[in-house]
């Protein structure tokens, strides 16, 4: 480029226009993205190191800590398992209906939050189809912590799927088969060739799906009940400490939100550039 | 399953994998449980009262008034979305410059901050004493508590939908039909508006119709902005929840209906989308 003349290639922008484009989206994404998440960390320290800490500290956040952790640790886990037996079931085997069962594994993505969580309401409420039994037996399902899983569950129910279904389906059969014709039983075969070839596909998934299930609030809001202390999440007691104005409180806890958040698009990233070929081809970019 | 018959094309496919009936057995009780049964719950819940009791639900000034407002600000946001979504896109894609890998995955922000987070974030930075309210309140413009709140949180929801399906399509974009342009003459607005725009349109539409879908469901982000005044900045998922409360189960169950009975509309046009896409590559 130095001293010699440069040839413009007719595919690159003139430079007022890198520039006005440029500023519109580095401005956009300033105002509209950034500012938020600095705001966060602002308030939340507002009062200092001390008073996050006495706010994060606080009985009814641990206790909420505590909720939302339970509810991540049994959610992710079923929804692994659903995940890798319907990715199993569609890359490996031929049946019809394919295309509408992976379009359905989607649905919840596309369904409110509130419609997620409602839908539970209506089937274990008290008028709702079991609800009289479960109160007969003294069974609480809403306002406890099987409400919260259910509703967790429903909404981060195509993470793990969505991942693994398309990348092995581009993978294919053939090693599997190979395995299998070598006399490889079932579960060695998933184990020791399967497995291998998808640890970080499912990786990423379980990422994604066990961040959306820390922070899941709108379906979780219609099922827990939000009793302080009892039955609020993490995200339910941002909310309950923001509407009794306990500013410092709720920012704190959401900052704690926030750095999850953080590290989760790191490891995500991270992912993304380093095993980009093991991922699913929606992600190489 | 073994092939029986002598004619193989009738017979059922044997399998060489092992596991099928169980991981399919899973996959189907765990979708029919946990999906399906509760999903059929909702939707024959508002019939409890007939075809009369649905609508009649339905068809409050109230009601309507908030599918209105989340389905209306929800297609202005994807609108938004849209287009800043192409001009990030382009210039994550095309432009070279320091940072460009953090402002990249920057994008995801809203994806990754919980709903709730991003909610009280908005409001207090939207809010008359807030660092941006206080700027517009100056000249007399309300965010905060106002449907414009409304539009403000489901723009923000709605933008990594449109960048994250553009820049795929934009990168794989060979540059020959744009130096056939510029060969032509074409100015090189003319060939991003006239040559490049048309062949994105596809992904682009997909990342709006996404991002108009998540608008029109989000509650998390949108109630703390919105001040929740009903019939003026109050959204169908919050009246869902007021309505449970108020024990109105069917009342509530009409509007889910209508919800997703949307969503289902806007799965088929995604797909439909997608295909149109895969086409024109």
């Amino acid at each position: 480029m130095s001293g010699q003349r440069t040839f413009k290639r007719p595919t690159e922008d003139p430079l007022w226009l890198k520039l006005v484009l440029g500023a519109v989206a580095l401005g956009f994404i300033a105002v509209l993205l950034l500012l938020p998440l600095a705001l966060v960390f602002r308030e939340a320290f507002a009062g200092g190191f001390s008073a996050f800490w006495k706010a994060i500290t606080e009985e009814d956040s641990l206790a909420a800590v505590k909720m939302s952790l339970m509810a991540a640790a049994i959610a992710v886990p079923l929804n692994t398992v659903f995940g890798i037996s319907a990715a199993w079931s569609i890359a490996k085997f031929d049946f019809p209906g394919k295309t509408f069962l992976v379009t359905l594994i989607d649905l919840p993505f596309s369904v409110s939050p509130v419609v997620s969580g409602l839908i539970y309401v209506l089937v274990f409420g008290m008028q709702g189809w079991f609800g009289p039994y479960l109160a007969d037996h003294n069974i609480h399902i809403l306002f406890a912590l099987p409400g919260i899983v259910l509703a967790t569950v429903f909404v981060t129910f195509p993470f793990v799927a969505r991942e693994l279904i398309p990348l092995m389906v581009d993978q294919g059969r053939d090693e599997e088969e190979a395995a299998a014709t070598l006399g490889a039983s079932g579960l060695s075969t998933f184990l020791r060739v399967t497995l291998p070839n998808i640890k970080w596909g499912l990786l990423y998934g379980i990422l994604l799906c066990n961040a959306r299930a820390l922070g899941e609030f709108g379906a979780v809001s219609v099922v827990s009940g939000h009793i302080r202390g009892q039955t609020n999440t993490m995200p339910l007691h941002v909310e309950l400490l923001y509407n009794n104005y306990d500013y410092v409180g709720a920012f704190a806890v959401a900052a704690l939100l926030a750095m999850l958040g953080l590290v989760t698009l790191v490891l995500k990233s991270l992912l993304e550039w380093r095993y980009a070929d093991e991922l699913a081809a929606a992600h190489r970019h | 399953m073994s092939a029986t018959g002598l004619k193989i094309s009738l017979a059922k496919p044997r399998h060489v994998l092992p596991g099928f009936s169980l991981s399919m057995g899973f996959m189907l009780f765990y979708m029919t449980s946990l999906m399906l049964i509760p999903l059929a719950a909702l939707v024959i819940r508002p019939f409890s009262l007939g075809l009369d009791g649905f609508w009649t639900a339905i068809a409050t000034p109230r009601v309507l008034a908030s599918l209105r407002l989340s389905f209306g600000m929800a297609l202005l946001a994807a609108a938004i979305d849209a287009v800043f979504g192409f001009i990030i896109a382009w210039v994550l894609v095309r432009y070279r410059f320091p940072g460009r890998g953090l402002l990249d995955a920057v994008i995801d922000l809203p994806f990754a901050l919980p709903t709730a987070v991003a909610g009280i974030a908005l409001s207090t930075l939207y809010a008359p004493n807030g660092w941006i309210g206080s700027l517009l309140i100056e000249h007399g413009i309300r965010i905060a508590y106002t449907p414009w709140g409304v539009l403000v949180a489901m723009t923000f929801i709605g933008l990594p939908f449109t960048v994250r399906t553009l820049e795929p399509v934009l990168s794989e974009l060979g540059l020959e039909i744009e130096e056939a342009a510029a060969t032509l003459g074409a100015t090189r607005l003319q060939t991003i508006g006239r040559v490049v725009l048309p062949m994105v349109m596809p992904a682009l539409l997909t990342g709006a119709a996404m991002a108009f879908a998540r608008g029109a469901g989000e509650y998390g982000s949108v109630i703390f902005i919105a001040g929740n005044i009903p019939a003026v900045s109050e959204i169908a998922p919050l009246l869902i929840i007021i309505k449970l409360e108020q024990y109105d189960y069917a009342g509530a169950a009409a509007i889910g209906v209508v919800m997703l009975a949307a969503s289902f509309v806007m799965l088929l046009a995604l797909n439909g989308l997608q295909s149109w896409a895969a086409k024109r590559r």
